[in-house]
């Protein structure tokens, strides 16, 4: 028998898994439309491959992968793509995205496809590149492109494989029922994956409240090379981090991944994905989403197509909308609340809650922290949530890195236990998120000043530069001037200067003969023309005096100012002429 | 239809702040019984009327503060505040004595800092402090116990609360005081000299102790709060009363068991030790906190001016919560040492 770690803290709130676990996976069926968004995991957006008025097939990619830390996205079913454009999609901020719509044809008419049924023949490069086409991110809730995961540098040692099959969130049965009726393909992914990262040790870790889909995970290992590990039931034990305690002892480093003590992590749900993409080909197209909470008839499990809009689900299980204030996608302690229920179903969404106001009750009034402990004691993450609380009431940053806010998972323990009602994980967020935002801030005014400051240091070394050029000419001519009134050098500087003065000279002369016709064609035409103009002013003053005008004394300036223009022209080329006789 | 938006967790646990009120205040009853058996009516009506002053002077202060009335008085902490230091005070200590008790915890210790959960010390021992130092006469008279003196009756209880003029009072010295006070019997010969005291300890003062130990645990048990604080706290004074116990001379401090059983001990230990608000957070951080108040209690009843020391030694280590607090942050999941560098 393995040694199960414990971990700090956790909670056993009411598990409420029994309503969607009364019958077997439901197949949802083809709604009339499905919403794609092309950013359903965490990366860069897809880019679209199709444009309005494709048709397109089942299996058919529609948009392609925009990157490494990318997925490309397919289409869940047969139809028409009938608009590319923002709609609202699943997000705690409820803001719009891109997505695709397709209009279903009810055909649902595959696209040719073909897996590799003995993938054992595959080399880890073809394996990677068929996850990776089939556009598989962690199932589990995070998103995270899997086949990005699994890309190992060459050097890189995998102590411990784990698959994720705690699901130890409230309400979600989506991995149970998944261990259920398909332990078979988990087993069969898993040995994918076990020959693509060839781990020292493989596990799956399954918490004690799943003696089902336990028994059939074992039956469906027998005789395979990899351990199935129960442990007790506690909240949250599925956290990637906390399992990976549970499983093997070693806490992954703050800030740091699984993988840099030597562990990968997969959701069972992913790991289907795997099996499905090698073996049959066959992108990520759907997916098993629970239903549950009194707001529905009958709680269940779907497969169902990804862009399903969570509205036609609801239908398929019984909607009551009355009595149904909030709709949360995931569970009660991390799922967030969605805005409308048109959103659609996405890669991620393992869990569709729909409570009624007596079984999730609205949040009280917070009253006053009487730091009573109970949430330092729930913490997974060995944190003091109570004094959290206060420096981030005080918005005191500084005090709550101190105590590692970062390190917070977010899971809701905390204000699960909280006896005066404060929406801890709040606080947490709303901190973590303004301590982002201002060190962004002040890495763009960081940058900003170590543009400034090269700036001035290049303006000031300019300045030393000109100044020692400057100083350097300076020196050069005074020692020029020295030399020459010494009359004595080293060589004979005389005969230097001669030679100068000759050089210069010649280069005047062939400066000047170029420049000399022009020179006296200009003064003698500057005399023409001063001369004509002296001539006809002096025209004009005649006649002026001759009709008595009073234009008389105007004129007579004039001609005086063109007479000494003349004379001064006429000084000019007689001078140049003298010059060059 | 419009949904409502809320961040998660949606879900949440069955405790309560009120709830934690209520069940400190169901645990005190075992020992409020030992203490009216054994010393008369004077602690109820003790509670009776401190209550009374402590709902109102907590109902003046929110109102003088702008809070919403019903929903602050109805997390019971006030109450709590009033059972505690009334539970402390000697019975039959006249109206005024406790409501100034009062008035100071719940005005001047809880609410100047800003109510329940900003306050740096223990109300209840804030409010206690005050009355011991303004009126000793008045609080260290404490009744004689059942077998020993006269019990008044009920009637004779309100009298001495409410018309103490009239009250002809029969006090006795507790057994703490006779210890403090001997410098030349051995313990055996003030054991036999003294009828106040019992088996281990004072009469009724053992039972006491037992009957808020009962309490604690249950409280305990209810996981209020963890064993660290009293466990730390009795372990340090029992420590303490061991290495001085010198086998019973007339120097001697008292033994380990007399030490848990006389005084405050176990009520001190269960219900102002455990108060959240004024200790340590975390659990390293209580085991020193009440293995320190241990200590001091000890050395207060053993070397200072005063037969018992709960209230001093919880308000000195309420000042030395904040820095223990500085010292005794835990590791971090994924963190190699305690302070948050890595």
């Amino acid at each position: 028998m393995r040694k199960i770690f414990g971990f700090h803290g956790g909670i056993h709130p009411p598990e409420n898994k029994q309503q969607s676990l009364r019958t077997p996976i439901a197949d949802a069926g083809i709604p009339p439309q499905l919403v794609i968004p092309l950013s359903q995991h965490i990366g860069a957006p897809a880019r679209p491959v199709v444009a309005v008025g494709d048709s397109v097939l089942k299996g058919q990619m529609i948009a392609g992968p925009a990157g490494f830390v990318s997925v490309p996205m397919h289409a869940p079913t047969s139809g028409n793509i009938v608009a590319i454009e923002d709609r609202l999609i699943a997000h705690p901020s409820g803001h719009l995205a891109r997505c695709i719509v397709i209009a279903s044809d009810g055909r649902d008419e595959w696209i040719e496809h073909s897996g590799a049924a003995d993938y054992r023949d595959l080399d880890k490069a073809d394996l990677i590149n068929r996850i990776r086409n089939a556009g598989i991110a962690g199932m589990g809730g995070a998103g995270f492109p899997t086949a990005v995961k699994l890309s190992l540098k060459p050097d890189t040692r995998i102590t411990t494989l784990i698959i994720n099959g705690t699901e130890c969130e409230p309400y979600i049965t989506a991995d149970d029922i998944l261990m259920r009726e398909r332990a078979q393909q988990i087993i069969e992914g898993t040995k994918i994956l076990s020959q693509l990262i060839a781990p020292e040790e493989t596990l799956i870790g399954v918490e004690d409240n799943k003696p089902q889909g336990l028994a059939a995970l074992r039956a469906a290992a027998q005789g395979c090379a990899l351990e199935i590990v129960e442990f007790p039931t506690k909240y949250p034990s599925g956290g990637e981090k906390q399992l990976i305690e549970i499983l093997t002892g070693k806490q992954v480093p703050s800030g740091g991944l699984p993988l840099d003590i030597g562990v990968i992590c997969q959701n069972v749900g992913s790991t289907v994905a795997v099996y499905d993409a090698v073996v049959h080909g066959r992108p990520l197209i759907s997916r098993i989403t629970t239903v549950t909470g009194e707001g529905v008839a009958q709680p269940q499990n779907f497969e169902v197509m990804i862009g399903t809009p969570m509205s036609y689900l609801l239908e398929k299980a019984g909607y009551r909308p009355d009595n149904n204030k909030r709709l949360i996608m995931g569970g009660p302690m991390m799922g967030f609340t969605v805005p409308t229920a048109d959103v659609p179903i996405v890669k991620t969404t393992n869990c569709l809650l729909a409570p009624s106001e007596t079984e999730l009750p609205s949040p009280p009034p917070a009253q006053a922290c009487i730091r009573c402990g109970m949430c330092a004691l729930a913490c997974p993450a060995s944190l003091l949530p109570q004094q959290m609380f206060w420096f981030a009431q005080g918005k005191e940053f500084e005090k709550l890195e101190q105590h590692n806010l970062f390190d917070c998972i977010e899971c809701g323990a905390c204000s699960w236990v909280c006896p005066s009602n404060i929406p801890l994980v709040q606080y947490y967020r709303a901190s973590k998120a303004e301590i982002l935002q201002s060190r962004h801030d002040n890495e763009k005014s960081g940058h900003a000043r170590v543009r400034f400051e090269a700036r001035q240091e290049r303006l000031e070394r300019e300045d030393i530069e000109k100044e020692a050029k400057r100083a350097a000419r300076k020196k050069a001519a005074e020692e020029r001037a020295l030399a020459a009134a010494q009359g004595g050098g080293e060589e004979d500087p005389i005969q230097a200067a001669i030679e100068r003065a000759k050089a210069k000279k010649a280069a005047q002369q062939a400066d000047a003969g170029a420049g000399e016709e022009n020179e006296q064609e200009k003064l003698e035409k500057a005399v023409t023309t001063t001369r004509k103009r002296l001539d006809t002013a002096s025209a004009k003053l005649e006649q002026a005096r001759a009709d008595g005008s009073d234009l008389v004394a105007a004129l007579q300036t004039g001609v005086d100012k063109t007479r000494t223009k003349l004379e001064a022209a006429e000084k000019a080329l007689h001078d140049y002429q003298q010059e060059h006789a | 239809m419009t949904l409502m938006r809320i961040t998660s967790p949606h879900a949440h646990g069955p405790m309560s702040t009120s709830r934690v009120m209520q069940n400190v205040l169901l645990a005190t009853i075992p020992g409020i019984i030992v203490l009216t058996h054994f010393f008369g009516f004077g602690t109820l009506v003790n509670i009776f009327w401190g209550s009374i002053v402590a709902v109102a002077c907590e109902a003046l202060a929110l109102t003088l503060r702008r809070r919403p009335l019903g929903f602050y008085l109805k997390d019971y902490s006030a109450l709590v505040t009033a059972f505690l230091l009334c539970i402390a005070l000697p019975p039959y200590s006249p109206w005024w004595l406790i409501a100034v008790g009062i008035a100071s915890a719940i005005l001047l210790a809880k609410h100047l800092y800003g109510g329940l959960g900003y306050n740096p010390f223990n109300p209840a021992m804030a409010g206690y402090v005050i009355l011991l130092i303004s009126f000793p006469i008045q609080m260290t008279a404490w009744a004689p116990p059942r077998g020993v003196g006269e019990l008044p009756g009920l009637l004779e209880a309100l009298q001495a609360c409410f018309v103490p003029s009239t009250f002809d009072a029969v006090t006795m010295a507790t057994p703490l005081d006779l210890m403090k006070q001997n410098n030349s019997l051995l313990l055996e010969d003030l054991w036999a000299q003294n009828a106040q005291f019992g088996r281990w300890a004072g009469i009724g003062w053992e039972w006491a102790n037992i009957a808020f130990l009962a309490g604690g645990a249950w409280l305990l048990y209810q996981r209020i709060f963890t064993w660290h604080a009293p466990v730390a706290m009795l372990a340090s004074l029992s420590l303490m009363a061991a290495l001085f116990y010198d086998g019973g001379s007339s120097a001697s401090g008292g033994s380990p068991l007399f030490h848990l059983l006389s005084g405050a001990t176990m009520f001190g230990a269960f219900f102002i030790v455990t108060d959240p608000v004024t200790s340590t957070v975390s659990v390293r951080g209580r085991l020193i906190y009440g293995a320190l108040i241990g200590a001091l209690i000890y050395i207060i009843r053993v070397r200072g001016n005063y037969p018992d020391a709960v209230a001093f030694a919880v308000l000195i280590m309420n000042f030395a919560a904040p820095f223990i607090d500085h010292y005794t942050q835990p590791r971090t999941y994924g963190h190699r040492d305690t302070r948050g560098e890595e």
